[in-house]
This record gives C-alpha cells, sequence and structure tokens, in this order.
C-alpha cells in the first residue's frame, strides 16, 4: 500500500476512523469503545505510514505483521482495515459488528476475516505469536516485521514477561511491542488495581529498547517506529502514553467506557465531537 | 418460560455479600473483572477482604490457594473460561493436589458471553474441572440454586468449582428444597424416557417435557446440578426404569454432563443415548437465545432428539 506520510492526511484517516468506533460500538449496543479510541493513531500510523503491506493481496509472502493482542479493541482495527480496503472488512459492514453472522466478532476472528494475522481475545498471548513471527521471518532471512499492540492491563499477565524475556534474550529485533499506555483497565485506574510503575524501567531490565510516543501524536508515533526500525539487537517497545476514550469528551479518561457501548444520544454527541 | 429479574452473575455478587458476615474467613479475589462478575459489591463493602489481582488469573488462582492452607475460605472468580484454561495447572497441581478448600466462580459461562464472541465462550469448562482428583463440579440452573451452591461450597473441604451464567434466566426453585451438592433433583416421573440436564437449559428441558408429556411421552427429568460427584444411584435407578437417556447441557458435547453420564451407563447399565450441546466447534457473535439455538440449545431440539430416542430413529 502506498505510504501516507502527511500528518493532515493521516490526522484525517484518524477522526474517520474515531467516527466508526463510535457509530459501530453504538450500533452493537455493546463492546469496548474507550480502548480502541486510545489505540487510533497507533494503529492509522502503522497500517498507513509504516507497514509494508497490500490489502490487494492480503497473503503476500513479505507483508509486514500486525496482531491485537488486546483484541477486545477489534473496532479500531476493523475501521482501520476497512479504510485501507481489505476485501474482507468492507467499510458498509462495519455497523454489523457483534450481530449474528457479521464478519465483524466481537473479537478479532480469523474464520470471518482471512486478512487477519491472527484471532485474539485472549490477553497475553500476542506478544508471544509476534516473537514467533519474528523468528520465521528471520529464520527466512526476510526483512519483513511484527507490531503487536498491547493494553497495559493486559501487560499485568506473567506470559508477557515471559515473551519479554524470550525477546531480548534472542535478539528478535524485528518485533516491535506497543503498549497502549491509557493507564485504565477494566476495573479502573491501573494504579489502583495493580500498578505497572516504574513501567519504563521494567522493559529496559527485561533488555528492550524504550521509547515513549505521545500515543495521539501522529509525529511523534512515526519519529517512535523510526527509532525501532533503526535498532539492531534487541527488541523495540513503544510505550504509547495515551487517553482512553480519546477524542470524545465524556469517555476521555472515564473507565466506564472500556466496555460500554455509548447510547443512541452519546453517539449523536460523540459524532458531533469527532464532525 | 420468562427470564425476570437479576442476572445470575447479580445474584452471586449479591450471595458473596450475604455471606460475609456468617463467613468471616472468606475472602474474595478477582482478577479485572469485578465490575463483570459483580463481585465488585463485595469488594466496596469488605475492602480488607478483597484483592483485585489485575490480568493476572494464575497468580490469583495460587493465592487463593496460600490462603487456604491457612485456614481462609477463598472464593475466586473471573470469566469461567479464564479460570479454566488459564488457571488450569493451578487449579490441579496447586488447588486440587493439596485438596485446598478453594471456590472457583466461573462467570460468563456457556454461550453467555454471547456478544463477545468464540474467545470468551466457555463451553469446555466443565469438562477441564471435571477431570481433576478432589474436584467438585456445581452447575446452577437459577439464581436460587447459585447462591445454595456458594453457601454449600464454602462448607466443603475440598475445591468446588461454580458455574455461573452472565445473564437473567427464569427462576425455578424458590420454593424447592436447596440444592444438595451430589444429589440429583428429581423434577418429574415418567417410563419412556430419562433426560438428564443442568444448567440455564434446565428450563428448556422442563417446557420440552410439558410439551412430551402432552404427546403421550413420559418423561423422567432429572436435574443432575453436581455434575461430580454425580448421583449415580438416582441416575441408575432411573435409566434402569427407561432404558433411554438424553442428557442436554450449554456445553460442548466432549467431556461434559453428557460424558459423565456415559462413564457410568457404560460400565453399569448401556443405555441407548443422544446429547443436546454444543457441537465440537467454535461458536460466534450474537444474541444468547439466538446463539444457544443456532448451536443445538432449545425446548425444540431437546423435543425432536428425545422423540428421535424413544422412537428408535437413529439421530
Ligand atoms: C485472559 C483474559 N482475562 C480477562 C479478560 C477480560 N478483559 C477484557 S479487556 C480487560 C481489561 C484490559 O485492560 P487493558 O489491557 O488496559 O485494555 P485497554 O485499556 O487498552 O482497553 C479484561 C480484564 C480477557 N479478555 N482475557
Ligand atoms: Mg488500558
Amino acid at each position: 500500500m502506498r505510504k501516507t506520510k502527511d500528518l493532515a492526511q493521516l490526522q484525517a484517516i484518524a477522526r474517520g476512523v474515531r467516527r466508526h468506533i463510535v457509530e459501530m460500538t453504538g450500533a452493537a449496543k455493546s463492546g469496548h469503545p474507550g480502548g480502541s479510541l486510545s489505540a487510533v493513531e497507533t494503529l492509522v500510523t502503522l497500517y498507513f505510514d509504516v507497514m509494508n503491506h497490500d490489502p490487494a493481496n492480503p497473503r503476500w509472502a513479505d507483508r509486514d505483521r500486525f496482531i491485537l493482542s488486546k483484541g477486545h479493541a477489534a473496532p479500531v482495527l476493523y475501521a482501520v482495515m476497512a479504510e485501507c480496503g481489505y476485501a474482507d472488512t468492507p467499510v458498509d459492514q462495519l455497523n454489523t459488528l457483534r450481530k449474528l453472522g457479521s464478519v465483524y466478532q466481537g473479537h478479532p476472528d480469523r474464520r470471518f476475516i482471512p486478512s487477519l494475522e491472527a484471532s485474539t481475545g485472549s490477553l497475553g498471548q500476542g506478544l508471544s505469536v509476534a516473537i514467533g513471527m519474528g523468528l520465521a521471518a528471520r529464520l527466512d532471512g526476510k526483512a519483513w516485521r511484527t507490531y503487536v499492540v498491547l493494553g497495559d492491563g493486559e501487560i499485568q499477565e506473567g506470559q508477557i514477561w515471559e515473551a519479554a524475556m524470550f525477546g531480548a534474550f534472542h535478539k528478535v529485533d524485528n518485533v516491535v511491542a506497543i503498549v497502549d499506555y491509557n493507564r485504565i483497565q477494566l476495573d479502573g485506574f491501573v494504579k489502583d488495581i495493580m500498578e505497572l510503575e516504574p513501567l519504563a524501567d521494567k522493559w529496559r531490565a527485561f533488555g528492550w529498547q524504550v521509547v515513549e510516543p505521545d500515543g495521539h501524536d501522529i509525529a511523534s508515533l512515526q519519529k517512535a517506529f523510526a527509532e525501532a526500525a533503526a535498532t539492531k539487537g534487541k527488541p523495540t517497545v513503544l510505550i504509547a502514553h495515551t487517553i482512553k476514550g480519546k477524542g470524545v469528551s465524556f469517555m476521555e479518561n472515564n473507565p466506564k467506557f472500556h466496555g460500554v457501548a455509548p447510547t443512541p444520544a452519546e453517539v449523536e454527541q460523540a459524532l458531533k465531537e469527532l464532525a | 418460560m420468562a427470564a425476570a429479574g437479576i442476572s445470575m452473575r447479580e445474584a452471586f455478587g449479591q450471595a458473596l455479600v450475604g455471606l460475609a458476615g456468617s463467613h468471616p474467613e472468606m475472602m474474595v479475589l478477582d482478577a479485572d473483572v469485578s465490575a463483570s462478575s459483580r463481585t465488585v459489591l463485595f469488594g466496596k463493602q469488605y475492602p480488607d477482604r478483597f484483592f483485585n489481582v489485575g490480568v493476572a488469573e494464575a497468580n490469583m488462582i495460587d493465592i487463593a490457594a496460600g490462603m487456604a492452607t491457612c485456614g481462609l475460605r477463598p472464593v475466586v472468580n473471573t470469566f469461567a473460561l479464564f479460570i479454566t484454561l488459564k488457571g488450569a495447572d493451578q487449579v490441579r497441581n496447586i488447588v486440587c493436589y493439596n485438596n485446598l478448600p478453594v471456590v472457583l466462580a466461573g462467570t460468563y459461562a456457556g454461550l453467555s458471553d454471547s456478544f463477545d464472541g468464540a474467545s470468551h465462550q466457555s463451553v469446555l469448562d466443565v469438562a477441564i474441572m471435571r477431570a481433576m482428583p478432589n474436584m467438585t463440579v456445581v452447575v446452577p440452573a437459577d439464581n436460587v440454586e447459585v447462591r445454595q451452591a456458594l453457601e454449600a461450597a464454602l462448607r466443603r473441604d475440598g475445591p468446588t468449582y461454580i458455574r455461573i451464567c452472565r445473564n437473567p434466566t427464569p427462576v425455578l426453585f424458590e420454593d424447592a428444597a436447596p440444592l444438595e451438592i451430589g444429589r440429583i433433583r428429581k423434577l418429574r416421573d415418567g417410563a419412556d424416557l430419562t433426560i438428564a440436564v443442568c444448567g440455564i437449559p434446565t428450563y428448556m428441558a422442563i417446557e420440552a417435557a410439558g410439551r412430551l408429556a402432552a404427546a403421550g411421552i413420559s418423561v423422567d427429568l432429572l436435574e443432575v446440578s453436581t455434575v461430580k460427584p454425580i448421583d449415580e444411584a438416582a441416575l441408575l435407578e432411573s435409566v434402569r426404569k427407561t432404558g433411554k437417556v438424553l442428557t442436554v447441557e450449554e456445553h460442548t458435547v466432549v467431556g461434559g454432563l453428557g460424558g459423565a453420564v456415559a462413564e457410568i451407563l457404560g460400565r453399569r447399565a448401556p443405555a441407548r443415548m443422544d446429547f443436546v450441546g454444543v457441537p465440537d466447534c467454535f461458536a460466534e457473535s450474537g444474541p444468547y437465545m439466538e446463539l444457544l439455538s443456532k448451536y443445538g440449545i432449545s425446548t425444540q431440539e431437546i423435543e425432536s432428539r428425545a422423540r428421535q430416542l424413544v422412537e428408535g430413529v437413529a439421530a
């Protein structure tokens, strides 16, 4: 896919993706708007600028791989893939999210969308899967890279740290993890449930290159992904500082909208704000 | 039958609060789903006895195990799928191996986490829990039984798994004798066929048995709320009378109630059997009742499988 570098253009795409997320979850009357909205710039930057991929040829062997480890943020992935033009993620069906028979399952499901790299939904596993992909690329002498988006609540899972240890020990430098550091999990604020700080120090101690972009500033993300690409001999993690529910005033930083969909009135209000 | 009132998970959350006073040794643990499991009710009232471990199910289960070795009575909560899969080794090699009095409350069980889709739906938990030595497996059919199951589990000396539905379901046992772990509840006397059911589909089996009776087929209807240890005597007595058994459960047909019944009958009283349950596949997102029906669990399905068994037609 042709890469879009232009910030204004990428920001416009991001705004459109946010509108989709609000409409989809509103239509479904369930789903996870908060963690979808916080990851918008990350996915837009990856799919429209950073990653080498071809929506017309989703099985292209040398494509970069993307895994949404925090699978509950499926709406952002669906909306971004739809905007990229993947044939199995039609834009005009986005609002069938979570309906019986829809390709847009509650969590990403390869049975319905073969262009996905992995079905996900059970938290804690995506980093290991990404590292497996990274090893495969290296064994094949291929240059493609693997990107995996993790939630901050998600990285409380022990398996994440097993994978972190492995990734550094085996110098899997073609894998980039992005932690969507929105500081909220299902039950509330991360600091009140299971504090992660000092988070950057933890990843560094595990042997990772750490970059801390503003996860809503596309230029900051572009710079961070460039630093990741330039880092050899160890994997890179982007601790993307984000706001859960970003872009919709009443959802921002509000734990309620982790797993609650907007009402029709809230959808209307949100779309006004995202006009 | 109409589902009215609060959800089963809400009833369970309220039961935890209700039992807190009489069970000072009870502790409640959750893994970042307390708003969903409704243990948030307990956590708010008893913050000193509530631990939210974050998204870390395996850790939670072994912390509970440690508490249990010291005389506490931990109740561990998260989605049924994650207790039984993320915590499988912890449940088997610590909780069951040491025979510890830990209550494992698996919420959002069966297809009840319907909109989240296949990644969250738990239709194999009974099979897994049932295969663990020392484990007791209870599948309540309504809000009354879920409360009674918790009370009974807190009196036991070993581990107990309680399966909990996300949604409101019909209340069946308000005026009945309380649930007893290890005992089958006889819901209807009949001679033509035994239906053994557990969990949410119990109300469907009651409806189906009524329709079958109107058509001249009499059903011996057993509610098997304890899938392990199963009430062998009551099961054998029924099957020796009817010679045919239909099992009904909101679970894969691999290894759940159907498996438990078949294991006993194969040895003690071979009988014609059929199984109503989720086929061996991943389901999908959708409304709960529509999903149940699409994946083979409905009053109609029970009725037609029962007829085929009685009429000797191969299913
Ligand atoms: C193994 C596992 N445990 C529990 C859940 C239920 N769950 C879904 S989302 C979530 C909270 C995740 O928080 P976070 O990773 O911070 O996500 P975000 O804020 O990005 O939405 C939980 C506990 C799950 N999907 N998988
Ligand atoms: Mg978060």
